[in-house]
């Protein structure tokens, strides 16, 4: 069993997803789905801890030794990330109980469930894979898979929002195999770990570097990065409320993963400082902290304000990357963890608002925070983490994004990182403001507390939020082990 | 379509085989080209080309849809479940080798029940699309 850890990862949502599908309607598909995310969450947990303990974790499908056949190379990095989405997984499953049953016609509840199973696979999968072709196949399966479950949404611009990532989603993914195609035109390998061996050889190739450019564009779509984001605003406003908590949670960190591990570790060292790379992902961060910023103050949809924070955090990580230091990428790698916390418990918490009252934009939920206090102390929690006020998650990694930035002397960067604070400083307020300093509306006045078991969920992260604001030796001793093991040299 | 005999005769006359010739392609596939994926769409071609002939009903009273989702998932679970009994003998995820009594005769039975089962996921998603699309503005 404990050697067969990476695999059981991955098979287990896939044999479950097809079960899911067959089930009868009614809760069975949502008790299936249930079990399966809690038991990958502790199998990743254990999977986390063995890799801390005993090393890197490698194992070959099919009993064909690598590089030929597909291995699954697990350290630091991929079982933290592989813990995330499954955590986050497992927290969203109890709180979709309700919420599916609200948002989704009863007759395609099962095959909701089954696509969500598929998706969970792929981004286990991702995670787990030592294969770039395999990452590639993962990346397709949960595509499809999020393309489905964000057409599900209520609204029929859920349909066209699906449409737009469908085809952003794909170029992305048609890159990154060109990409791999090019570099595996000059090296004869898909295996990551032959790939790093082989490619320092071959890296002033113009095919290698055009391959580069590939894969990182295509990448850069999946993860959104600014000014590759257009699909996600869209994405996130218009797709079920689980599906939005669980793609904003997990999916853009496993496409920050994939390209923390394609510079890192493939790519030899001294090829990003080498080319232009880091420099455009510090510039793309600035830009997206900014303008996504202030196109979040300026939305009345929460979950577009929401979304477009998305961009603006997910500029914050590009920012670490681009510093290619091992200060930057422990930062990332912070950020990444403390970032799908704040923004579970945020998108939970205006989850539980749409379960009540249906929509969610700044006019129709005036005076609602005295209505639904705990609901209100958790996006206030969440927003401050996300602020980075001390004493929350969001500091830790704003911290220590700010001494990579210092490290490096780019002053530019640290003004961008606080004047990013000020912004969602005005974004959350404007949220607060409609939420508690509003008078209630009279149809607001018979809106009670959300239910119990949308809370608890919602509370479970509120309160990580909080414990790793406080104790930062567990994140930041697993991202200093993570960036070992990609092997970033410190400057 | 209903008066068009040579169609109809030519059509009755194609299925059997074309039936017979994914089964090859089926089962054959680890010897020569082929395997599950060609054998499962060479099979919908014969289910298609007769809701072509004789009507999308006909055709659907031969496979019903609810049967056709049961089969997807039948397919995937074949596949994954080959992979899990490999686990329990002994060997990593889809190693073959510990199927059935030597590596051989274990790699060869393995080969053909995960192609069995991508042969019926590829045959039922090709016609559950199929019907989707052909049964557009249908009540």
């Amino acid at each position: 069993m404990q050697e067969h850890l990476s695999i059981l990862l991955v098979v287990i949502p896939l044999v479950a997803a097809p079960i899911a599908a067959m089930l009868p309607r009614g809760r069975m598909p949502w008790m299936v789905t249930l079990m399966v995310t809690f038991i990958c969450a502790i199998l990743a947990g254990m999977q986390l801890w063995t890799v801390v303990h005993d090393g890197t974790i490698s194992y070959e499908l099919g009993g064909w030794a690598p590089p030929w056949g597909i291995e699954y190379r697990i350290d630091a990095v991929n079982a933290m990330v592989a813990l995330i989405v499954a955590g986050i997984a497992a927290l969203t499953l109890p709180y979709a109980l309700l919420s599916v049953e609200k948002e989704i016609p009863e007759r395609q509840i099962p095959l909701f469930y089954s696509a969500f199973l598929l998706c969970f696979t792929g981004l286990l999968g991702i995670t787990q894979t030592g294969d770039i072709f395999n990452v590639f196949v993962f990346l397709e399966i949960s595509s499809l898979s999020s393309y489905a479950l964000i057409s599900l949404g209520r609204k029929r611009q859920a349909l066209t929002s699906a449409y737009q990532y469908l085809i952003m989603g794909t170029l992305g993914a048609t890159f990154f195999l060109i990409g791999v195609g090019l570099i595996y035109s000059q090296t004869g390998t898909l295996n990551m770990m032959d790939l790093a061996e082989r490619l320092p050889e071959v890296s002033g190739l113009k095919t290698v570097h055009t391959g580069f450019a590939f894969i990182m564009i295509g990448v850069a779509l999946k993860l959104a990065l600014f000014p590759l984001h257009l699909w996600l605003p869209n994405a996130y406003t218009y797709a079920p409320t689980v599906i939005t908590i669980f793609l904003a949670a997990t999916a853009t960190k496993v496409a920050l993963y994939v390209m923390l591990r394609i510079l890192f570790t493939i790519f030899p060292d001294g090829f990003v400082s080498a080319t232009p790379t880091g420099d455009l992902f510090i510039l793309s961060g600035m830009a997206g902290i900014l303008s996504a910023s202030i196109y979040a103050i300026y939305q009345m949809d929460i979950k577009r304000l929401l979304a477009y924070s998305s961009v603006a955090q997910i500029g914050y990580m590009a920012m670490g990357i681009g510093f290619a230091s091992a200060m930057g990428v422990t930062a990332t790698i912070i950020h990444l963890f403390n970032h799908a916390l704040m923004k579970g418990a945020l998108f939970m918490a205006v989850g539980a608002i749409i379960y009540r009252i249906g929509v969610c934009r700044l006019d129709n939920i005036q005076g609602l925070g005295r209505q639904m206090p705990w609901t209100f102390g958790a996006i206030v929690i969440s927003g401050l983490s996300l602020i980075g006020v001390p004493g929350t998650a969001g500091f830790v990694s704003k911290w220590y994004l700010v001494l990579a930035a210092l490290e490096q002397e780019a002053w530019i960067a640290v003004a961008i990182i606080l004047i990013g604070s000020l912004l969602a400083v005005v974004y959350m307020g404007k949220l607060i403001e409609a939420l508690y300093f509003k008078p209630a509306t009279e149809t607001n006045l018979a809106v009670k507390e959300a239910p119990m078991l949308l809370l608890i969920p919602t509370g479970a992260l509120v309160l990580a939020n909080i414990y790793f604001g406080l104790d930062t030796e567990l994140t930041v001793g697993v991202a200093e082990r993570a960036t070992q093991a990609l092997g970033v040299a410190a400057k | 379509m209903t008066h068009n005999l040579i169609l109809r005769v030519v059509s009755k006359s194609l299925i059997p085989l074309i039936i017979v010739f994914a089964l090859y392609v089926q089962f054959h596939g680890d010897f020569g080209p082929g395997g599950g994926f060609q054998a499962g769409v060479i099979l919908s071609a014969a289910i298609i080309l007769y809701a072509l002939v004789f009507g999308l009903d006909a055709a659907e009273q031969i496979i019903p849809s609810g049967i056709l989702r049961i089969l997807a998932g039948l397919g995937v679970l074949i596949y994954a479940g080959t992979g899990i009994v490999t686990l329990f003998s002994g060997g990593n995820y889809l190693d073959y080798s510990g199927l059935v009594g030597s590596q051989i005769a274990g790699q060869h039975l393995g080969i053909l029940l995960v192609e069995l089962g991508v042969g019926i996921t590829v045959f039922s998603v090709m016609l559950i699309i199929f019907f989707a699309f052909a049964g557009r503005g249908r009540p």
